[in-house]
């Protein structure tokens, strides 16, 4: 098996990680910035992706931004906020091509790298504040989107689900923040917090590719500088156990299909020595098209196109999603349910591990090829503060025993059921 | 087995032509740890009308059948084909587009026998009454999963306006209704007509050894008899120039209104020499305008019609072709004025040399990050294959593309007639 070779180099004010491999045709960089999810600031940290990509202080426009990155050959730049166990992530990503396809010497990646030092440690400020034009426009924006997400049923439901099951909990904040913060946030406000980010956030940097570790740790120094250097924070991410009796929520809204979503609490985290037997019991309960809730709820019953299961790695929660007939409501809960049992019960075969293993451990390699996989792969270090690699996780995961996945099943406690289901009154 | 290298980008494709008729294409990539197949037929949701093998008469069958019939391969009389994907460690799904229906896997072990199952699986159809029966409760769920997205509905919509006749207008999984009609005998008259391997073309790329991978599918295929292979008779209707409907409004429990603004496009004088410069046109020209690097998307920007879910896509095929241009927006008139306005305007543009190299780069840069998906390669490939082009001859295509070229396109592309606008509004509580 090829293995993972990562360079780790602890610099001023952050940790650089490069990944040389020969795989791709492009190299990526990967600035992540993580803080403990938090309500007062929430909406401000989901704004900040789209303000900072509006303008910088060499680039008046996102227009000329994004000109700039063109011209590096169609370099990709994408700002995202993320809900990683109860941290908040904003991630800056880039893909640029390798120098070594293109004919001449272009030095993409220093100029790439110029580029993403540009967009965050370099915003568009007016005195002591962000551009307020450019701010106001953006509070539109993230307004849209916290309103378009509702249109999505599959995800709304899964917010609904996580609003009623960790009410109580920092996890239920919503990573694109809230409509009703918006009014508060200025200019002058956000940037005093944008630069309370840039001092107090973990900061980590990825760059992957076909690189030189030793020139890309010299050019990485040179050009991303940062003058905060925080201690790196300890991973505070709470948990509870499931109540003693189980929550279940209907809720009603015009449309075709059943939304049926039920929340698992597993405590089993990253890094957790169960945490290789909860991937083999997901991937046998509900994570692949040979899982009991496929087969069961799918195919014999005919009752949805998709049913299926993922665990969260930090928080350790297990989510059944599916989608049903708005009438099969209790009979598709059941199914559900009595394939829990059946885990408990360890009513698979050891065949079904052996092979569950091997599905395991090829979606794990299969994201090892994908560049934004692999780094996210890798992340999941620093949010846990374990040191388990990729590869490890594999080797872990062939040793998974049928008795180690029924000790898991045992631990896994239904939490809360969640219903999105048509009008009362309709026809049909 | 024919080899061909790629210096520029480093790659070298194997390939046979079959005595059956089957294409079989190869492209290892030592270095990556998985490995991806996909095992196509050209046949998809507008082969509505077509002579069955073997009989005289033109026959037409019930909208989504080619997609029903993807779903019913996977079951056997005594199994479901995912189990025996499972088994030796991989990952299997289908897809049905408008013109082709693909079964893939990914894995990282097992290669041999997984290809061996794939190639197996699709090439031995079993039917029954009663299966048929069972996948329409699951196809149903699939098309009430569609009805709820608005993303989804727009798309369609504006396919359904710019369409007057041509298939391309009906749904991919059929209604709920029409596949209510589907039985056994149609989908084994489906399979013996378009599932001919003269009809299809196997690719596999990553982590294998060509030789050896060449012969195990030779002798596969030279292992099981086949009818000779026959021209498939398909038969479309013809299509105005102008569009359908000019302006359609979808009603939905939105939050969010979104309007598209779409381009039926004229593909009566496309061949297989000026097909792939003319698609690349399109979308450099589209992407020059419309993404974020670009003057009209600033401007729709800064006039509050747009968010950062504005997308635009083009797609040419043999019979029909489109472009769609559009997202959310607070203001479904005006947004869509607007870009009417633009795309108009488009043919009194004048590129500079600096604007057209710069349009060249990115599409160079776009094309080698497409490069690092096994997916994205083998699916793209086929589809381009299927059309006469070389997937991997782009980059000297981009090379060669002039800016007067460039400019000789966009003057003859946009007229008011093939435009049609889909909106998605807020439905009255």
């Amino acid at each position: 098996m090829s293995t993972i070779e990562e360079h780790m180099f602890k610099q001023e004010g952050y940790h650089l990680h490069m990944i040389p491999t020969k795989k791709y045709k492009t190299n990526t960089i990967a600035v992540k910035l993580k803080s403990p999810l938090n309500r007062e600031v929430i909406t401000k940290r989901a704004l900040l992706p789209y303000v900072l990509q509006q303008a910088t202080s060499n680039y008046p426009s996102a227009r000329a931004f994004r000109t700039a990155l063109d011209s590096l050959y169609g370099a990709v730049l994408s700002v995202d906020s993320s809900k990683k166990g109860e941290d908040h992530v904003m991630t800056f990503r880039m893909e640029i091509p390798n120098d070594e396809m293109l004919s001449g010497d272009e030095s993409l990646l220093k100029q790439g790298l110029a580029l993403i030092n540009e967009i965050i440690f370099h915003p568009k400020v007016e005195g002591e504040a962000l551009d307020n034009t450019i701010v106001d426009r953006e509070k539109q924006t993230l307004t849209q989107k916290i309103k378009s997400l509702k249109d999505d049923k599959m995800s709304y439901a899964n917010t609904r689900l996580i609003d009623e099951m960790c009410k109580e909990e920092p996890y239920r904040f919503h990573v694109h923040g809230y409509e009703e913060d918006l009014d508060g946030i200025t200019a002058e406000n956000l940037y005093e917090y944008y630069k309370e980010m840039l001092s107090n956030d973990d900061m980590d940097v990825y760059v992957q590719g076909n690189i030189d570790a030793n020139e890309v740790q010299q050019l990485v120094q040179e050009t991303i500088k940062r003058e905060a250097n925080p201690k790196r924070s300890k991973n505070g991410t709470t948990q509870q156990d499931a109540p003693s009796e189980v929550k279940e929520i209907v809720e009603r809204q015009n449309i075709q299909q059943g939304k049926l979503h039920l929340g698992y609490r597993t405590s089993i985290r990253y890094g957790d020595k169960d945490y290789y037997a909860l991937q083999v019991f997901n991937g046998i309960f509900g994570g692949f098209p040979s899982s009991k809730l496929f087969m069961n709820v799918r195919e014999k019953h005919s009752l949805a196109y998709y049913a299926a299961s993922r665990f969260e790695s930090h928080k350790g929660l297990l989510l059944v999603f599916s989608g049903i007939d708005p009438n099969d409501h209790e009979q598709a809960k059941d199914i559900i349910e009595k394939q829990m049992d059946a885990m408990k019960a360890g009513e698979f075969s050891e065949e079904d591990v052996e092979e569950t293993k091997q599905l395991v451990v090829n979606q794990l390699r299969e994201t090892m090829d994908n560049q934004h996989g692999l780094i996210e792969l890798m992340y999941h270090q620093v949010l846990s503060g374990s040191t388990v690699t990729p590869n490890e996780i594999i080797e872990n995961v062939e040793r998974v025993t049928h008795e180690d996945v029924v000790q898991v099943a045992k631990k896994v406690a239904l939490d809360t059921v969640y219903f999105l289901t048509k009008e009362e009154g309709g026809n049909e | 087995m024919k080899t061909t290298n790629y210096d520029q980008i480093q790659e070298t494709l194997y390939s046979k032509k079959l005595e059956n008729g089957l294409e079989v294409y190869l492209l290892p990539k030592r270095e990556m740890a998985k490995t991806f197949a996909v095992f196509t037929t050209e046949y998809g949701s507008i082969d509505q009308t077509f002579t069955p093998l073997g009989k005289d008469e033109q026959v037409t069958v019930p909208e989504g059948i080619a997609h029903f019939l993807e779903h019913k391969l996977f079951e056997k009389e005594d199994r479901d084909v995912f189990q025996d994907f499972s088994k030796q460690g991989a990952s299997p799904n289908a897809f049905t587009s408008f013109t082709s229906t693909a079964y893939l896997f990914s894995a990282t072990s097992q290669i041999s026998e997984n290809v061996q199952t794939l190639l197996d699986f699709v090439q031995n159809p079993y039917f029954s009454d009663e299966s048929v029966e069972k996948e329409k409760g699951i196809i149903a769920q699939e098309i009430r999963m569609y009805d709820d997205q608005p993303d989804w509905r727009s798309f369609f919509g504006t396919i359904k306006s710019l369409f007057e006749e041509h298939p391309v207008k009906i749904d991919i999984a059929g209604t709920v209704d029409s596949i209510q009609n589907i039985t056994k005998e149609d989908l084994y008259t489906c399979y013996e007509t378009f599932y001919h391997p003269s009809n299809m073309t196997f690719f596999l790329a990553g982590n294998f050894d060509p030789e050896a991978m060449m012969k195990q599918i030779e002798e596969n295929q030279s292992s099981k008899s086949f009818a000779p292979p026959e021209d498939i008779k398909r038969s479309y209707p013809s299509e105005p120039q102008e569009v359908a409907n000019k302006h359609k409004v979808i009603e939905m429990p939105v939050s969010v209104s979104k309007c598209l603004v779409g381009v039926k496009e004229d593909t009566s004088s496309l061949t297989k020499d000026t097909f792939l410069q003319t698609d690349m046109i399109k979308s450099m020209v589209l992407d020059h305008f419309f993404s974020k690097s670009g003057e009209y998307f600033e401007k729709l920007y800064k006039e509050d019609l747009v968010d950062d879910s504005f997308s635009f896509e083009t797609h040419l095929h043999k019979t029909f072709g489109f472009t769609i241009l559009g997202g959310n927006t607070r203001e479904p008139e005006q947004f869509q004025k607007r870009v009417k306005e633009m795309l108009h305007e488009l043919k009194e543009r004048e590129l500079t040399d600096e604007e057209f190299e710069r349009m060249k780069k990115k599409r160079i840069g776009q094309f080698l990050r497409s490069m690092n998906s096994l997916e994205f390669i083998a699916t793209t490939f086929v589809q381009y294959r299927h059309l006469g082009i070389d997937l991997f001859q782009v980059l000297p295509e981009i090379e060669k593309l002039t800016k007067q070229d460039v400019m000789n396109h966009i003057q003859n592309w946009i007229s008011e007639d093939r435009i049609a606008v889909c909106e998605v509004r807020p439905s009255e509580a």
